[in-house]
Order: structure tokens, then C-alpha cells, then sequence
């Protein structure tokens, strides 16, 4: 099948406005998204960038918009776009390092933040920590974050609210909320308990609906509000 | 612009990281990586980290050396795998405290479960000896590490990719990157490297690697004349997504999936009758390949079925999420009620960098290069020796990730400052420049389709003589087309279209290479099938094989395999 991409163009160090450019790739329909920007690329445009590695979902590199929604490149099959246009842009309201690349080092800063990484009490013993299985599954659905920030594209208030952490900020904090070998769960709390933490989402779900992994965002931001009412008034 | 650290580690994956670790609060440590850290290919290692802990059932250090080194055929240096068998429990229990979210038995210990090739008493039944979290074991692995790195304020250049080496008087000066944001060249100033550059799978065409996996880290030492080793050992995962190569886990047959072809057999049982679907994958490969030769692949076709659906959805959705998902998505298979298509797709690379279990680089003679050091997929120990055993190379990547970083730690108040070069990176810049003033010429992306057509159909699961000698022929004519290859990208950023171009150089090389060592090898031990040779040869080939680039030529030498506890038997299952 014959597919046409309306892609996102812009190189910031040569020209003040982006554009957009048209183009035709013969596609199988069990494609990728992904495969047609390759054959883009190594056929008709090398001009072209996007970020990729591992093409199946997992290291969470190619975030995009496609078609206005923030998706994985390579999880999005060619047959479910027939007879459309298939429009490409880069998240949206992440800084375009070139095309469809955006700077990442802003996100990432905010998941930093939630200091993502145990803190347990006391010295490990010889052996693993026991951890009750029931326990362990309460982290089953956040663990699959793979930081492609998707969720953080999709969600509206980031829009108005550039200082709001995100939804994936918040999934690495119910990361080590939830954990229970972890021994700082008021102070991590605490971290989101404000204004532009937990508090600006509006559950417009965006995020649990754009979430390439199926985690529930929405549904964890808001244990997140319930935890933190807890704690009694900020 | 050029950067100056004692230890500088190439790769952020499991084994750069590990060792960063290692060396962060002795010496002024940093990492470059090709790729956001995040996004390494350690991250899509998917069925677990093999220890035995007994923590299910009986286990032994012992008996896990033991079936490293079956499994690897008896190429595997058997020294080493006795330091990784010792080291797992150790290893997983770190990450364990490190934060790593294994999944638990009902009394709160780490589950296991079982995995291809690991046997109890010495070949006797499987064995759950693998750790895991849910199937996606190496990325929450890697996070762990990750944000252990960002915690302890290692620095990390995301996105810098290594395009040269610098030696000076023999030991390891510095590197030369590219930064991909900006274009710009930077050197960096070193006593040590560590190369940690992962595996090299898109030489194939079809595989399970990332399309960063071009080996850039294991040719560049080849480019400057030191050797490679055992470089005819690729592994074919045997469950590969039928067409796109993604992998579906061992773990799926760990947890009792079944391999069967057209007729609706379980194959695997006239193969390897002990442990049928669990024999390592180098054996379940060759059947599979055997099957669909023998017209008993899927409608004839060139795969066969992964049944997984007697495992049920709640072991589906709670074990095995990530690959129901790709499954679901590249397939729009329901792997809860309909079997899968799978076929072997290019998964591991056993051979690399030569290396001592301390991580430093050997050359020809068996020297230590000073200040170069190797660890994880591009290194080569022998430790996986003619076939990996699935769950040991998250394992071996924090096992000698850590020895390597601890040795280079030790080498700080030792090793010297090498002088930097007066103008470093001036012949990469003009390579560069080269490169983007040709106004005609090839694309790259054709020259290594063809350098992919030709390693998949010549020197995949199955070679010979014959097959071999076209392979090295295509090379041949690719290197000589090389030259001429252009680029359309002339920008500065985000510049893949070059980056691509001289990846090709490395995937060419690294073919090369790795045909020659196959022909050497005139005896099939592992994965190396030879048809021609369908017998292993102690006698002649029971050692490693060193491939070098000496005044042009490619020149194949040897060296002994260390023996220690386990002489070399018939190897079935």
C-alpha cells in the first residue's frame, strides 16, 4: 500500500519557523510507523531526524505525535492509518532540538527530582529483603515506564502549566511511594504535595490514554492526592 | 572542545554503569553513550538474571558453572564461569538492595523460574534458577542502575558517539566523540577507557537488537590492529516475532510454553528428549531451522508456533506481559488463545574484545593493553564461550561490569596521563568532511541491506565452506563501494544520515571478521553449524579463535581454552 506523511520540519540553527514536507512511502501494512520514516530517510530525504533504537517498545526513544496523538513510532502499525495522512510532530511543548527530536534533559530533571531510588531503612541483610508478593504487585504497573514522556506530551495542563512536574514525574514518585522496602514515603509524599505536584492534575486522563505501556497514570496520580490528604493540611 | 576524566566508559548499558559505579568516589568517572542512557539495549533484555539461590528448589554454584559451560560447548573458559557461577547470588542480591523490583514467592523471597539450559545436578532436569521481574528484568535493572548513577552525580554525556580511539606509546590516551545535538567533534582525555558498547546484531537482517547495536566499540580496537576474539559465535534466539525479528522470552517456554510445527508436534522432544523446549538456544535454533527445512514449517512456511496458550491469561498478564503485548500489537495474535509465529532471529554475539576477568584488553599475545578495558556483549571473556545460556549475560554484565570498574579504580593511582595528541580528531573531522562533500554516490542504506541479505542467507544458523566464501566475497565488493558513499544530511544536528554512514564502516568490518573466523573454524561446536563439518573437533578446534587486521590482511590465530573442573563431553540434553 501507498502511504503519505505530512512530517514536522525544522532545524532551529538554520531557519526561524518550522515546516511541514510531504511524503509517499510503499508500506506493507504490518509496518511500523516507524519502518515508513525509516524508508524515508534511507531512501528519499536523509535530512530527516528522529530519534529510534530498539523498535519494539521498549527503550522508549521514538515519542511522537502522530496525528495529534503521543504514541510510539514503533508501536504504531501502518494498516490502522490506511486511506489518511499520517501527520508527524514532535511532542509537543518540548524544545525541537531538530525535526522530530526534542530535548529531553527537562523531564528527566523532574523525574530526578523524586529522587528515583530506594531508600530503605538500615543495612541490607545477607540475603534479598522479603518482600510480600502483594506488596511487590502494587509497583506491577508502574514499572513498566520506559521514559518516553508521551504521557507528559498528552497531558493539557503542561500546556498551560510549564512548572506542573507531569504524569511521569508522578509515576516515578508512586514508584518508591508504593515500595515496600522503602522507608521514605511521608518526605516522598511531601515532594508532590503542592500546587504544581500532585495537586495540578485534572484528570483529563490524556496520559493514561497516550501511555504506550498501559500504566494507569491517572488512576496512580490520584492514590497519589488520597495518600498525601492523608498526611493532614500542608 | 576537549574533556578531561581519569576513566571514561563508553556505553551506559548494565555493564558501563555497573562499572561506573565502581570507579565513582575514587576517580573522576564518565560516561558517554550513543543513545539517551535509558534507551540502551540492555534495557530490552527481557526473561531475567541467572543465580542459584535455591530459593524454589535445590540449586548449586556448581552446577550453574557447570551448564556455562555445557552450554557453551566446552569453549567457555572454565576459570571464568566459576567466578560468575560464585558471584550471582552475591550480584542479584545487590540488586536486590539496590532497589531492583524482583518479583516474590509467597514467603518474600525472590522468584525463580526456569530457564533454557539451567539444570539441576548436572543436566539431570531444568532448573528455576533464573530472577526476574515480570519480562522486563533488564530494563528495571537498568533504571535501578540509572538513577544509582544520577544519585551519586556520575557524569553522563547523553547521545556523544565514540568515532575513534587515541593511543599513545601503546596505552589508551583518550577518544574521540561526536555529539549529536550539535555536530561537534570533542576529545576526551583519559588514563582509562572502558569500552561497554554492547553487541553488534545489525550485521543480520533480521534480529533482536536495537539499531544502535552496530558494534561500533568492538571494531574500533579491530580497526587499530588488536585482536578479536571468537567472533564466528552469533547466537539465534529461536523465538523471534515471525518477520520483524522482536523477541519473545525463553522465559515463555520457561513458564511451559511449547514450540510446535505444522503438524502440530512437539519437536523439541526428538531433539533434546531431557529438557526439550528449555535446551539451550543454539540447539532449539538449529531445530527450528531443521523443521522448516524439512517443509514442517506453518503452512510450509519459514516459521513455526510458540503455544502459549495453556499458560492461561492471569500467568499471561502477570509473568509474561511485555511479550503478550508485542504479540498483541506486531501480530494481533491473542497469545491467550492462539499459538504465535516465532522464527531464530539474531539475538547475541559470544565473540568480541579479548579480555582478562578483569576487564583489561588483550592483544595478540595475550598482554594487557594499558588503559583499555572491555566488559558486557562487545567484550569477549570467554565466558559464554560457542553459545550463551539465556539469564547469564545480565549476570556477566554486573558481575565483570563491577571487576572492570574495581580495576580500573585500582589502576588510578598507578597508571600515567598519556600526552593528548596536538590536534586530536583532525583525520575523524576530515573522514567527516569527506563524507558530506560528495555531491553523488551510494546510499548507505543500501550497501549494508546487501551487507544484511548476504550475512543472513551465508552465514546464519547454518554454514558452509561455500556459503562462507560468498559471504566474504560480498564483503569484499561492499568495502570496495564504500568509499563511496554519500550523504544527503550537511547539517550539524541530529545528523543520523552521517552517523549511519560510518556505523556501515563498523558493521562491514565486524562482518569481515567474523566470516573469516568461521572458516577457520572447520568443525561445528555451538552455534557455529558448520554442514560441511557437522562434527565438534576437540582435537583441533577445542580453542579460541583470534581474528586480527595485521598490513591489510586478515590473519586467524588461536589460543587454548582453560579447563579446569569439567572435561569435554558429548553434549546432548
Amino acid at each position: 500500500m501507498e502511504m503519505q506523511f505530512r512530517i514536522f520540519r525544522h532545524d532551529p540553527q538554520v531557519e526561524a519557523k518550522p515546516h511541514y514536507r510531504s511524503y509517499n512511502v510503499k508500506a506493507d501494512p504490518r509496518d511500523r510507523i516507524l519502518d515508513c520514516l525509516n524508508r524515508i530517510r534511507w531512501e528519499q530525504d536523509g535530512t530527516l531526524s528522529y530519534r529510534m533504537s530498539c523498535g519494539h517498545g521498549v527503550c522508549g526513544s521514538d515519542g511522537m505525535r502522530i496525528n495529534g496523538v503521543c504514541g510510539l513510532a514503533c508501536q504504531q502499525l501502518v494498516k490502522d492509518y490506511e486511506g489518511q495522512e499520517v501527520l508527524l510532530e514532535p511532542l509537543p511543548f518540548f524544545p525541537v532540538v531538530k525535526d522530530l527530536v526534542v530535548e529531553m534533559e527537562g523531564f528527566l530533571k523532574r523525574i530526578g527530582e523524586q529522587r528515583p531510588h530506594l531508600m530503605a531503612r538500615g543495612d541490607p541483610p545477607e540475603k534479598e529483603r522479603l518482600q510480600d508478593p502483594r506488596d511487590r504487585r502494587k509497583v506491577d504497573d508502574v514499572i513498566r515506564c520506559i521514559l518516553c514522556a508521551c504521557c507528559t506530551g498528552a497531558c493539557p495542563v503542561m500546556t498551560r502549566n510549564g512548572d506542573y512536574v507531569g504524569p511521569a514525574a508522578l509515576v516515578w514518585a508512586y514508584r518508591y511511594i508504593c515500595d515496600s522496602r522503602d522507608s521514605r514515603y511521608r518526605e516522598r509524599l511531601k515532594n508532590i504535595d503542592f500546587a504544581n505536584g500532585v495537586w495540578s492534575c485534572e484528570n483529563f486522563f490524556d496520559c493514561t490514554r497516550a501511555c504506550p505501556k498501559k500504566i494507569p497514570v491517572t488512576r496512580c496520580i490520584n492514590t497519589l492526592k488520597r495518600e498525601a490528604e492523608k498526611l493532614g493540611p500542608r | 572542545m576537549v574533556f578531561k576524566h581519569d576513566v571514561v566508559i563508553v556505553g551506559a548499558g548494565l555493564a558501563g554503569l555497573r562499572a561506573a559505579l565502581e570507579v565513582t568516589g575514587k576517580g573522576d568517572v564518565a560516561l558517554i553513550s550513543k543513545v539517551y542512557p535509558t534507551r540502551s539495549h540492555s534495557g530490552a533484555a527481557q526473561g531475567g538474571i541467572a543465580a542459584a539461590l535455591g530459593n524454589e528448589e535445590p540449586d548449586s554454584w556448581e552446577w550453574h558453572m557447570y551448564d556455562t559451560v555445557k552450554g557453551g560447548d566446552y569453549l567457555t573458559d572454565q576459570n571464568v564461569a566459576e567466578i560468575l557461577a560464585r558471584d550471582a547470588p552475591r550480584a542479584v542480591y545487590e540488586l536486590e538492595h539496590m532497589g531492583v523490583p524482583f518479583n516474590r514467592m509467597n514467603n518474600g523471597k525472590i522468584a525463580q523460574r526456569a530457564f533454557g539450559g539451567h539444570t539441576r545436578n548436572f543436566g539431570e532436569a531444568a532448573v528455576k534458577r533464573a530472577c526476574y521481574a515480570a519480562d522486563r528484568s533488564g530494563r528495571v535493572i537498568m533504571d535501578t542502575l540509572y538513577f544509582e548513577a544520577v544519585r551519586k552525580g556520575i557524569r553522563i554525556y547523553p547521545e556523544f558517539q565514540m568515532l575513534d580511539l587515541v593511543f599513545r606509546d601503546g596505552q589508551a590516551a583518550g577518544l574521540i566523540a561526536y555529539e549529536t545535538a550539535t555536530g561537534e567533534l570533542h576529545f576526551f582525555h583519559c588514563r582509562m577507557i572502558l569500552l561497554a558498547t554492547g553487541g553488534y546484531g545489525k550485521v543480520f537482517k533480521t534480529s533482536s537488537n536495537a539499531f544502535a547495536s552496530t558494534g561500533d566499540g568492538v571494531y574500533l580496537p579491530y580497526r587499530a590492529g588488536l585482536p578479536l576474539e571468537d567472533m564466528e559465535f552469533v547466537q539465534f534466539h529461536p523465538t523471534g516475532i515471525h518477520r520483524l525479528g522482536v523477541l519473545i522470552s525463553e522465559a515463555a517456554r520457561g513458564e511451559g510454553g511449547i514450540l510446535r510445527n505444522s503438524q502440530g508436534e512437539r519437536f523439541m522432544e526428538r531433539h533434546a528428549p531431557t529438557i526439550k523446549d528449555l535446551a539451550p538456544r543454539d540447539m532449539v535454533s538449529r531445530a527450528i531451522a531443521m523443521e522448516i527445512r524439512e517443509g514442517r514449517g506453518i503452512g510450509g512456511q519459514d516459521y513455526v508456533h510458540l503455544d502459549l496458550t495453556h499458560l492461561g491469561e492471569k500467568k499471561l498478564e502477570e509473568r509474561l506481559s511485555d511479550i503478550s503485548s508485542f504479540v498483541r500489537i506486531y501480530l494481533g495474535v491473542d497469545p491467550a488463545r492462539e499459538p504465535v509465529p516465532i522464527a531464530p532471529t539474531c539475538h547475541y554475539m559470544m565473540g568480541g574484545i579479548p579480555t582478562s576477568t578483569e576487564g583489561e584488553v588483550l592483544d595478540l599475545q595475550g598482554e594487557r593493553v594499558p588503559g583499555l578495558y572491555a566488559a558486557g556483549e562487545c567484550s569477549c571473556l570467554s565466558l559464554h564461550g560457542a553459545n550463551r545460556l539465556g539469564c547469564n549475560s545480565l549476570l556477566d554484565l554486573v558481575v565483570f561490569g563491577r571487576r572492570a570498574g574495581q580495576k580500573m579504580a585500582g589502576e588510578l593511582a598507578r597508571l600515567p596521563w598519556q600526552e593528548a595528541p596536538e590536534r586530536p580528531g583532525e583525520e575523524t573531522a576530515r573522514r567527516i568532511a569527506r563524507l558530506k562533500e560528495k555531491g553523488t554516490g551510494e546510499k548507505t542504506g543500501v550497501l549494508r541491506a546487501e551487507l544484511q541479505e548476504a550475512m543472513t542467507l551465508h552465514c546464519s544458523v547454518f554454514r558452509t565452506e561455500e556459503s562462507l566464501q560468498k559471504a566474504l566475497a560480498c564483503i569484499g565488493e561492499l568495502q570496495e563501494r564504500y568509499p563511496r558513499v554519500r550523504v544527503d544530511h550537511k547539517g550539524d544536528r541530529f545528523n543520523t544520515d552521517l552517523l549511519e554512514a560510518l556505523e556501515l564502516e563498523c558493521l562491514l568490518g565486524l562482518a569481515e571478521a567474523m566470516v573469516h573466523s568461521a572458516l577457520a573454524r572447520r568443525e561445528s561446536r555451538g552455534a557455529h553449524s558448520r554442514e560441511d563439518h557437522m562434527e565438534r573437533d576437540d582435537d583441533r578446534f577445542l580453542r579460541h579463535t583470534l581474528v586480527c587486521r595485521r598490513g591489510g590482511r586478515v590473519r586467524v590465530d588461536h589460543k587454548p581454552v582453560t579447563v579446569t573442573r569439567f572435561q569435554p563431553r558429548a553434549r546432548t540434553y
